[in-house]
């Protein structure tokens, strides 16, 4: 395992080529402007040694054209790289719709990660090749960040909500993962690898060892167990937002703010649900802050999206 | 610059008897401690920076050895998180924020604008009091026991999870904070109300001007870490939820707040070492500073536009893509004014009549290392390339080449060029020379893998590392090595020079600053006679160059 290939990094995302592409141009270009700026420098400390014969006849103090010139030109190139690297960071954040997800808690000091089927596993992360995965993150104690050097991506992973990241993986093998935000004595030790396999081979590896009914499955039973279908389900007396298919809708809000419901939406709507309150609802649900664990509400949100993916089924287009 | 009160010739070498200055006045210890001279004052920070750095220096060496191998062979986890907590603590706080400010600003801010002292002596020596204080209450908690959070001190593991002595670290730098915003004052004050007659402000010296701007930053962004500093504090002892989602809290509302001090805290530490290397680069040149006004005005604009960017720390962080875009374009044009400076150094090169002394070694150093971090950084402030560059070596490597490559190259260098005018002494030449080249070499051998490092994806603050990142580590601590070199050579030699080094006189440099028209050490109350301005900074001509060979 290295990710290496002759000392080099090498790329395994579809994010590592466009990555490259910008490192090499940047690269580049300041590299011009530092031996264009240490050429000069030498130019001159030589020709204008002390005792020279160099011209010094009127030498100039300042130059109004040349400061306009000087501060007009790295204005345009730097504008011109902030927007390349703008829109590839666009992409970074605007997963695909049919991104897999897949789901990460992470604590002092491992990873554990668990696909919708209900597999888990830890410290290692197996993907399908050419494939778009989609994690969803979020941190059991302090912050950590999940860093896979072939990959080019990094995303921060924060107790209290969730982040995601997604990639493309192109090229099969074993790759590094790092925790690159310090969070204590076993930060260095906080690594784990990542395993990209033939889309086949990993559809098999998924199904291997997998005993477990699926997160959406158990998702389902603790929609009961926490009383969740008490007010939410479709009979009941309780006044409360439907949740069939919400991942994705458009919610309008009290306060006349409209959102997109994602993974971070619902989770905030059990921990903290007075902060997005649905239009034409009134603030009744309680809060599950520090009853409820972060793998619990991740099998809330996946039974959730089934219910979406059984609706869909139900309605062919 | 002319003055009203030429300087008298200097006394011959070897004199048996120097006139009374400053420094010789009285030499007792009560004199020194209980001075209100600006002077003395400087050499009091001098001293206790020196001890911080030798000290935040030895743990850097502990840190570049454990790094040799992949393994943590040296020291075990913990300690190596209480080194690089340690290195950080002592580096930013107890040495690079008040080098040049607090020595060579103190030293030289009342004698550049022609005024006998600051607005306020007691303050100023309050000052160094409470950075003592400060500095040594940080020392024992970081030696005694040790903290393990990083100089960053991020929540919620500095207010939940570190079991170290958290409160006792950050009483320490919320006290040494104190000292910055009292400097900061005097600063602004003294420049507005104490320059001598003519000396408008279009007329200041740049380093003048440089540490104006890094004192209006200190008075502003200090408070906020102050504040920051006790709300850790109060989550740490009380479990008041402020950063702790646990607790109801919001961890990224930390960096929010240690970022809007600590990256203005950068242009703290490098607009001062900006002013050193605009006084060094006209007087080895003998030639006016080209852009007098352009220099100014970026001094300025850094001092500004470095207050809105502090969000490029978070692009990874979970904060908003769109914040990210916005903070992005900000610091790509903070980058403008620096780039100004630099084109304006090297422009003030040309028709020039250049000598390479030691403190010009020095402050062209500093323009090609800080050339090198300034470009690197442009790197981070590309939002695609931060994702991957970020929390790795090459930010390690950016910010040193800024820090050390910058600040600590023109500390030195500033240190070189006013010796003479401190002491009245001249260090030896051949020696300033070897430790500068020594210097610069050592850190591009130290910093320059690092970069390579953080591209191939080696994290920030790992004790231990996979085994190909081995090559560079090894370079890397190599370097270190030469670097300390660099580093104790002027301790020894500058020794030396205080006893044996030859009279400087009053303007060795053949300079135009106030500072040099007035003996070296300059007497107690600077001028004889308040000096009378009637023209601009750096009134240079090739012709008295003829004057210095060194």
């Amino acid at each position: 395992m290295s990710g290496h290939t002759h000392g080099l990094l090498v790329q395994a995302s579809s994010a590592a080529a466009r990555f490259d592409a910008l490192m090499l141009t940047l690269t580049l270009i300041t590299g011009a402007m530092a031996l264009v700026l240490a050429a000069l420098i030498f130019f001159f400390s030589i020709r204008y040694r002390k005792g020279s014969k160099a011209d010094r006849s009127n030498p100039p103090s300042g130059a109004k054209g040349l400061e306009a010139a000087w501060t007009l030109a790295p204005l345009v190139i730097f504008i011109a790289i902030f927007a390349w690297a703008a829109v590839d960071y666009m992409r970074l954040y605007d997963p695909p719709a049919g991104a897999m997800p897949v789901f990460v808690v992470a604590k002092q000091w491992m990873w554990k990660v668990e696909y919708p089927n209900g597999r888990r596993e830890i410290d290692e992360l197996h993907v399908p090749l050419g494939k778009p995965v989609k994690l969803v993150m979020t941190s059991q104690d302090v912050i950590h960040s999940f860093f896979v050097p072939a990959f080019r991506v990094k995303q921060d992973v924060v107790p209290g909500r969730y982040t995601s990241l997604w990639f493309k993986a192109t090229r099969a093998g074993t790759y590094h993962l790092f925790c690159a935000e310090y969070c204590g004595t076993g930060h260095s030790a906080m690594r784990g690898r990542v395993i990209v396999m033939p889309a086949d081979a990993f559809a098999h590896w998924l199904q291997q060892g997998n005993t477990g009914s699926g997160i959406a499955a158990q998702g389902f039973a603790l929609f009961r167990k926490y009383g969740c279908s008490g007010c939410h389900s479709a009979g009941s007396t309780v006044h409360a937002p439907d949740l069939t298919g919400l991942l994705g809708r458009t919610v309008h809000l009290q306060d006349g703010r409209t959102l997109v419901a994602d993974e971070g939406y619902i989770r905030d709507s059990i921990m903290l649900p007075r902060k997005d309150v649905v239009a034409g609802y009134a603030p009744i649900m309680p809060s599950y802050q520090g009853q409820i664990s972060e793998e619990d509400v991740l099998a809330l949100i996946e039974y959730i999206r089934q219910t979406g993916a059984d609706h869909d089924d139900r309605q062919p287009r | 610059m002319t003055t009203a009160s030429p300087a008298e010739a200097p006394p011959a070498a070897g004199a048996p008897r120097e006139p009374e200055n400053y420094f010789n006045r009285d030499f007792s210890l009560k004199s020194w401690l209980t001075t209100h001279d600006h002077k003395r004052i400087a050499l009091l920070y001098m001293v206790a920076i020196l001890v911080f750095f030798f000290i935040g220096g030895v743990a850097a060496t502990i840190i570049r050895l454990e790094l040799v191998t992949p393994a943590g062979d040296l020291v075990s986890d913990d300690t190596y998180d209480k080194l690089f907590t340690a290195h950080g603590v002592i580096m930013v706080w107890m040495f690079l924020i008040p080098s040049i400010p607090s020595v060579l600003g103190n030293f030289l801010m009342p004698m550049m604008i022609g005024a006998r002292d600051l607005a306020f002596p007691r303050l100023n020596l309050a000052s160094w009091y409470v950075f003592v204080a400060g500095g040594i209450f940080t020392l024992l908690a970081l030696v005694l026991g040790g903290v393990d959070t990083g100089w960053t001190f991020y929540t919620p593991f500095s207010t939940m999870f570190s079991n170290t002595n958290v409160i006792l670290v950050l009483l320490g730098v919320f006290i040494v904070g104190f000292s910055s915003i009292m400097t900061g004052l005097n600063f602004i004050v003294t420049v507005h109300t104490m320059r001598a007659p003519g000396l408008t402000w279009f007329r200041l010296p740049l380093f003048v001007w440089a540490n104006y701007a890094t004192s209006i930053i200190l008075v502003l962004a200090t408070p906020v870490l102050a504040m920051t500093l006790v709300l850790v504090g109060l989550e740490r002892l009380l479990q008041v939820g402020i950063f702790d989602p646990a607790l109801g809290g919001d961890p990224l509302l930390f960096q929010h707040l240690f970022w809007f001090y600590s990256h203005p805290a950068v242009y703290i530490m490098v607009l001062p070492s900006m002013g050193v290397v605009s006084e060094i680069i006209p007087c080895f040149a003998r030639k006016r500073v080209f852009g007098y006004r352009f220099m100014t005005y970026a001094i300025l604009g850094i001092a500004v536009v470095g207050f809105l960017v502090w969000g490029h720390h978070m692009f990874v962080s979970g904060q908003s893509v769109y914040a990210g875009l916005v903070f992005s374009l900000l610091s790509f044009l903070v980058a403008i004014p620096s780039a100004i400076k630099v084109f304006n150094w090297t422009a003030t090169l040309y028709k020039g009549s250049i000598t390479f002394s030691a403190p010009m070694l020095y402050a062209l150093g500093f323009v090609g290392l800080f050339t090198i971090g300034g470009l690197t950084g442009l790197f981070l402030a590309s939002l695609a390339l931060d994702v991957h560059l970020t929390d790795t070596y090459f930010v390690v490597a950016h910010f040193h080449y800024i820090m050390v490559g910058g600040a600590v190259m023109a500390y030195m260098g500033g240190i070189h060029f006013w010796w003479p005018k401190i002491t009245g002494r001249m260090y030896p030449e051949i020696w300033g020379r070897v430790a500068a080249v020594l210097i610069f070499v050592g850190f591009n051998l130290t910093f320059f893998p690092q970069f390579l490092l953080g591209y191939e994806g080696m994290p920030r603050r790992y004790h231990t590392y996979p085994p190909q990142f081995q090559t560079l580590n090894i370079l890397s601590s190599a370097g270190a090595s030469i670097l300390a070199l660099g580093y104790l050579l002027p301790l020894c030699y500058l020794g030396w020079s205080l006893f044996r080094g030859e009279r400087a006189g009053p303007n060795p440099w053949h300079a135009t600053g106030l500072e040099w028209q007035t003996p070296s050490p300059p007497p107690k109350d600077n001028f004889e006679e308040t000096p009378v301005v009637t023209e601009g900074p750096y009134g240079y001509t090739p012709e008295i160059a003829i004057g210095i060979v060194r």
